[in-house]
C-alpha cells in the first residue's frame, strides 16, 4: 500500500521535472515486498560443516557418492567416454526438443530391458530431460495439463523433499500414503497397502523404483507384487521415480525389477530416470522421462505435447552428459566397465553399512541396528531423534539432517569407527 | 481405456519443421535460410576455435569433476556473464546490486525471470499483469510468459511493414497507453526476427517513457557481439537502462556468440535497486530453479567462464565473434547488391539496414511458399531469412530465386 502511494507522488514529481522523477524513483524498488526465502535444510548442513574446524568432522548430509578417501568419484568409463567424444570433435548444433535420439533409446532400454515388448511395439516415448528433477517437472507439467483424473499425487511418507514443491508448482496437489515404519525402521507394508486401497481411482501414485530416498527402505519383490495388484485394482496412474538404478543393489536389472514387473502387469506407467548417481554425472544433468502408452499412435500424440511443454522452459536439453551416457551404454567395453564401477560403488556402500553395524556392536551398543544393513542405496534412516542428531553435530562434528538421515556415501573405512563411537555415545 | 486417449496431436514447432522439410528435400542446390544458427561460407556449423581449445583444456584437467553446481550455477560464469553485458566498471556491480542465475540457454533465463515476475512483481502472483512482446517477436516469447502463468500477453507495435523499419510512433504510442507496471520484453540488439534495432536516441526516448510510466524492462540479449561485432555497442541499450535507474532483468544467451547451442548456456542478470532487495530476490530465484531443474549443466558454463576470465582467451573469442559478424555483414551487402543488379522490384535497403542474424525480407507467405516449393529455398513464412544460410556459393541462386518469386507471385 505504502509503495503504491509513494509511486503516485513520484509520478507527479516526474511531470514537473524528469530529473527529479528519476532521482525519486531510484529510492524505491519493485521488490520491497519480496520475503527472504527459507534456507535449504540440506545446504544448511553443508554450510555448517564447512565452517567446522574439527579435523574429525564428517559430512553425512551430502547426496553425492564419495570414494573411500571421501573424494568425489569420476568413473573411469566416464573419462574414457569423454576422451572418445573429444577426439570426434563433434558439432554443437541444437538438439531436438526431445533430446538426443540415441540417448532416449538407450535410456529406455536400460530401464525396461533390451527385449521389452513395450519398446519393440513403439508404444512408449522417452524424452531426454534435465536429470531427475527436470524429468519429474516435465512429468508433473504433463499430468497437470493432460491427466483427466484427480489432481492428487500420492507420495510415500516420507519422500524426497523436492517432490512436493515440484508437483505443487506444476499445479498438482499432494497427498501421502504410509511407507516408513519408525518402530522398525523398515517398510510399513500393512499401512501402505491400507492407504493405497483407499486412494480414489485415477489418482497418481508416485513410487520410488529402488533405494528409497530418504529412508533406504524398499519393498521386497512379493510386496511389490501385492502393491502392483492393489494399484491396478484402484486404477491408479503410476509415476515411478528411478534415480538409483544400479546404485542400489549393484545390479541394474535387479534395481529395475519393480518397474519391469509393473509394466509386465499391464500398468501404463510414467517414469523418471536420473544418471546423476549411477554414472556420477551429477552436474551434467542427464535424465529421461518415459510415458508408456496404449499404442504407437497415442505415443506420438503424447510426445508432441511433451515437446510443447518443454519448449517454453528450456527449448532443448544440454548434450554433453547425454553424449557421455550414450557412449557408455552403447560401447560394449565401456558398458561392461560401467557395470563394474557401479557395482563397486554399491558394494562400498554395502560394506560401510556392515562396518558401521559391526562398529556399533564393538562399542557395546545394545540397540538393534539391523535396519542399517537392511536399508539400501545411498541413504540410511538411522532412527536417531532430533536431540541425538543435535548432539552428534555439536559434540562430534558429525553432520546430518534433523530427520536422522545419513548419506552412507560420506562414510569411509577411515571414519566409520569414529561414526560408530559417536552414534553409540548419543544413544547409549 | 488409456488416461491419455484424449491427448491431441499438437502441431510441430514451425522452425524445426522447416529444417526437417529441408533435410528431406533431395534437390541438389537446396538452401536453408530457416533456423537461427551460424554457418560458415561452406554452409557448415562452426565450432569456435577458442571453444575447441578450452574444451581440450577442460577434458584434460583431472582436477575437474562432475559434481553438482550450486542451484544458481557456476559463480565465475555468472559474474563474468553479468560483467559482459553491464560492463566491467558498471556502478551497479560495484554497488553489489547485481545478481545472476545460470540458466538453460536464453530460453531458460527468460523462463526463470518470467516465473519470478509472475510470483513477485506487481503484487503477489499477479497473473493479470500485461506482458508486452514486440510485433513480431521470437515465437517462443509468448509461450514462455504464458507457461509462467501470465494470462495477458500482448504485442507492442514494432515492425512497420510499409517502410520496412521500426514503427517508432506505434511503439511509443503503446508505451504511453498500456497499463502502468506492464512488463515489456525488449530485444537488446539484433531484433529477432526483423533485424531492426532502435537507434541510441530512440532507446533514450523509450527509456524515458518507460520510467515515467513505471514499466518493467525485461531484456532479451541473445546476440551480444554477434550483431555489430562489438560487445559494448551491442550492450548499449541494457547499460543505458541501468544507468537511467531501472531495475532490469536481462536474459543472456551464449548459444550464438559462443556457438554453444546444444550446451544450453544462459544467464539471467538481475539488477536491483539495492543489495538487500537483491539478496531477497536471489533467495526466491533459487527456489524457482530448484523446482525446474535443481541446478544447471556445468560443461557449457565452464567453457564460457574460462574464456571470459582469461585475457588471452577473451581476445581470441572476440576475434571469433567478429569473424561471424563480419561474414553476416558481407552477405547482407552482397545480397542487396545482387538484388539491385537484377533490378528486383521493391526496395532492398533494409537488408543492410537491419542487423544481426536475421532479415525480415518483406516477402509475403505466397512468395515464401513459391521459394520453398519451386526453388527449394527454405525460409520462415514470415519472410524471415537467416543471413548465415547464405554463402558466396549460393547467393546468386538465392538472389535469382527471390527475384523470380517477387516477379511471379504477388
Amino acid at each position: 500500500m505504502a509503495l503504491l502511494k509513494s509511486n503516485k507522488v513520484i509520478h507527479c514529481l516526474g511531470n514537473i521535472s524528469p530529473c527529479l522523477g528519476v532521482l525519486s524513483t531510484r529510492s524505491s524498488s519493485w521488490w520491497g515486498g519480496v520475503q527472504m526465502g527459507p534456507p535449504d535444510p540440506i545446504l544448511g548442513v553443508t554450510e555448517a560443516f564447512k565452517r567446522d574446524t574439527n579435523p574429525k568432522k564428517m559430512n553425512l548430509g551430502v547426496g553425492a557418492y564419495r570414494d573411500d578417501q571421501g573424494k568425489p568419484f569420476v568413473l573411469s568409463c566416464v573419462r574414457k567416454a569423454e576422451a572418445l567424444i573429444a577426439s570426434k570433435q563433434m558439432e554443437k548444433e541444437y538438439l531436438p526438443i526431445g533430446g538426443l535420439g540415441e540417448f532416449n533409446k538407450a535410456c529406455a532400454e536400460l530401464a525396461l530391458g533390451d527385449n521389452n515388448d513395450v519398446l519393440k511395439s513403439g508404444r512408449s516415448i522417452t524424452v531426454q530431460t534435465i536429470s531427475g528433477t527436470g524429468s519429474l517437472r516435465v512429468g508433473a507439467n504433463f499430468l497437470s495439463r493432460f491427466h483427466a483424473g484427480p489432481r492428487d499425487v500420492y507420495l510415500p511418507k516420507p519422500s524426497w523433499g523436492n517432490h512436493t514443491p515440484i508437483f505443487r508448482d506444476a499445479g498438482m496437489q499432494l497427498k501421502a500414503y504410509r511407507y516408513y515404519d519408525p518402530s522398525t525402521c523398515g517398510f510399513d507394508f500393512k499401512g501402505a497397502f491400507e492407504d493405497i486401497s483407499k486412494i480414489p481411482e485415477q489418482s497418481v501414485i508416485l513410487l520410488h523404483a529402488c533405494a528409497h530416498n530418504p529412508t533406504g527402505v524398499d519393498p521386497r519383490p512379493e510386496q511389490w507384487k501385492e502393491i502392483s495388484d492393489i494399484v491396478k485394482k484402484r486404477n491408479l496412474l503410476v509415476f515411478f521415480d528411478m534415480a538409483y538404478q544400479g546404485f542400489a543393489s549393484g545390479d541394474i536389472n535387479r534395481d529395475a525389477w519393480a518397474v519391469r514387473h509393473f509394466i509386465e502387469q499391464g500398468h501404463n506407467i510414467v517414469l523418471s530416470q536420473s544418471f546423476a548417481k549411477n554414472m556420477g554425472l551429477y552436474g551434467e544433468r542427464v535424465g529421461g522421462f518415459t510415458v508408456v502408452c496404449n499404442d504407437a499412435e497415442e505415443a506420438k500424440r503424447v510426445e508432441s505435447q511433451i515437446k510443447i511443454l518443454i519448449r517454453p522452459i528450456y527449448s532443448n536439453p544440454p548434450i554433453n552428459g547425454a553424449r557421455i551416457a550414450t557412449t557408455i551404454l552403447n560401447t560394449p567395453d565401456l558398458r561392461s566397465l560401467w557395470l563394474e564401477e557401479v557395482h563397486g560403488m554399491a558394494n562400498r556402500i554395502i560394506k560401510m553399512r556392515e562396518q558401521l553395524v559391526a562398529g556399533l556392536k564393538k562399542e557395546g551398543s545394545s540397540h538393534n541396528w539391523q535396519h542399517v544393513i537392511d536399508q539400501i542405496g545411498m541413504f540410511c534412516f538411522t532412527g536417531l531423534k532430533p536431540e541425538q542428531v543435535e548432539r552428534l553435530i555439536n559434540e562430534f562434528s558429525v553432520y546430518m539432517t534433523k530427520d536422522g538421515r545419513i548419506s552412507m556415501a560420506g562414510v569411509t573405512s577411515g571414519n566409520v569407527g569414529y561414526l560408530a563411537h559417536a552414534i553409540h555415545e548419543v544413544t547409549k | 481405456m488409456s488416461v491419455f486417449c484424449d491427448v491431441p496431436l499438437s502441431a510441430p514447432v514451425a522452425v524445426f519443421q522447416l529444417t526437417q522439410d529441408f533435410n528431406n528435400d533431395p534437390f541438389p542446390t537446396k538452401v536453408n535460410l530457416g533456423v537461427g544458427a551460424y554457418r560458415t561460407d561452406d554452409g557448415q556449423p562452426w565450432v569456435l576455435p577458442v571453444v575447441k581449445k578450452v574444451e581440450k583444456v577442460i577434458v584434460h584437467d583431472n582436477r575437474l569433476n562432475h559434481e553438482y553446481l550450486p542451484i544458481l550455477g557456476l559463480p565465475e560464469f555468472r559474474a563474468a556473464s553479468s560483467r559482459l553485458v553491464l560492463g566491467d566498471k558498471s556502478p551497479a556491480i560495484m554497488e553489489s546490486r547485481v545478481g545472476a542465475v545460470q540458466c538453460l540457454g536464453g530460453t531458460g533465463a527468460l523462463k526463470i525471470g518470467a516465473e519470478f515476475l509472475r510470483r513477485y512483481y506487481n503484487g503477489n502472483n499477479n497473473t493479470k499483469t500485461p506482458v508486452y512482446v514486440s510485433a513480431p517477436t521470437w515465437e517462443n516469447h509468448n509461450a514462455v510468459f504464458a507457461s509462467a502463468g501470465f494470462e495477458d500477453v500482448r504485442s507492442y507495435r514494432y515492425w512497420d511493414a510499409a517502410k520496412r523499419g521500426l514503427d517508432m510512433s506505434g511503439f511509443l504510442g503503446d508505451l504511453e497507453s498500456c497499463p502502468e507496471r506492464s512488463i515489456f520484453v525488449l530485444h537488446a540488439c539484433a531484433h529477432n526476427p526483423t533485424g531492426i534495432d532502435p537507434t541510441q536516441e530512440q532507446w533514450r526516448q523509450i527509456a524515458r517513457v518507460m520510467m515515467r510510466r513505471q514499466l518493467f524492462a525485461f531484456f532479451d540479449s541473445a546476440y551480444q557481439g554477434f550483431a555489430s561485432g562489438n560487445l559494448e555497442r551491442d550492450a548499449w541499450a541494457v547499460r543505458h537502462f541501468v544507468s537511467a535507474g531501472f531495475e532490469v532483468f536481462c536474459a543472456q544467451s551464449f548459444s550464438k556468440n559462443f556457438g554453444l547451442y546444444n550446451e544450453r548456456v544462459g544467464n539471467l542478470t538481475v539488477v536491483a535497486r539495492d543489495a538487500d532487495s537483491l539478496r531477497r530476490l536471489m533467495s526466491q530465484m533459487e527456489k524457482i530453479a530448484r523446482v525446474t531443474w535443481s541446478n544447471p549443466p556445468s560443461q557449457g558454463a565452464r567453457v564460457v567462464a574460462l574464456t571470459l576470465n582469461s585475457p588471452q582467451l577473451f581476445d581470441e573469442w572476440k576475434d571469433n565473434v567478429k569473424t561471424m559478424a563480419d561474414r553476416v555483414l558481407l552477405m547482407r551487402a552482397q545480397l542487396k547488391a545482387k538484388l539491385h543488379a537484377l533490378r528486383t522490384p521493391g526496395t532492398w535497403d533494409h537488408i543492410t539496414q537491419q542487423i544481426g542474424m536475421f532479415s525480415f525480407t518483406g516477402l509475403n507467405p505466397k512468395q515464401v511458399e513459391y521459394l520453398e516449393k519451386e526453388k527449394h529455398v527454405y525460409l520462415m513464412a514470415s519472410g524471415r531469412i537467416n543471413m548465415c544460410g547464405l554463402t558466396t556459393k549460393n547467393i546468386d541462386y538465392v538472389a535469382a530465386s527471390i527475384h523470380e518469386a517477387v516477379t511471379v507471385v504477388q
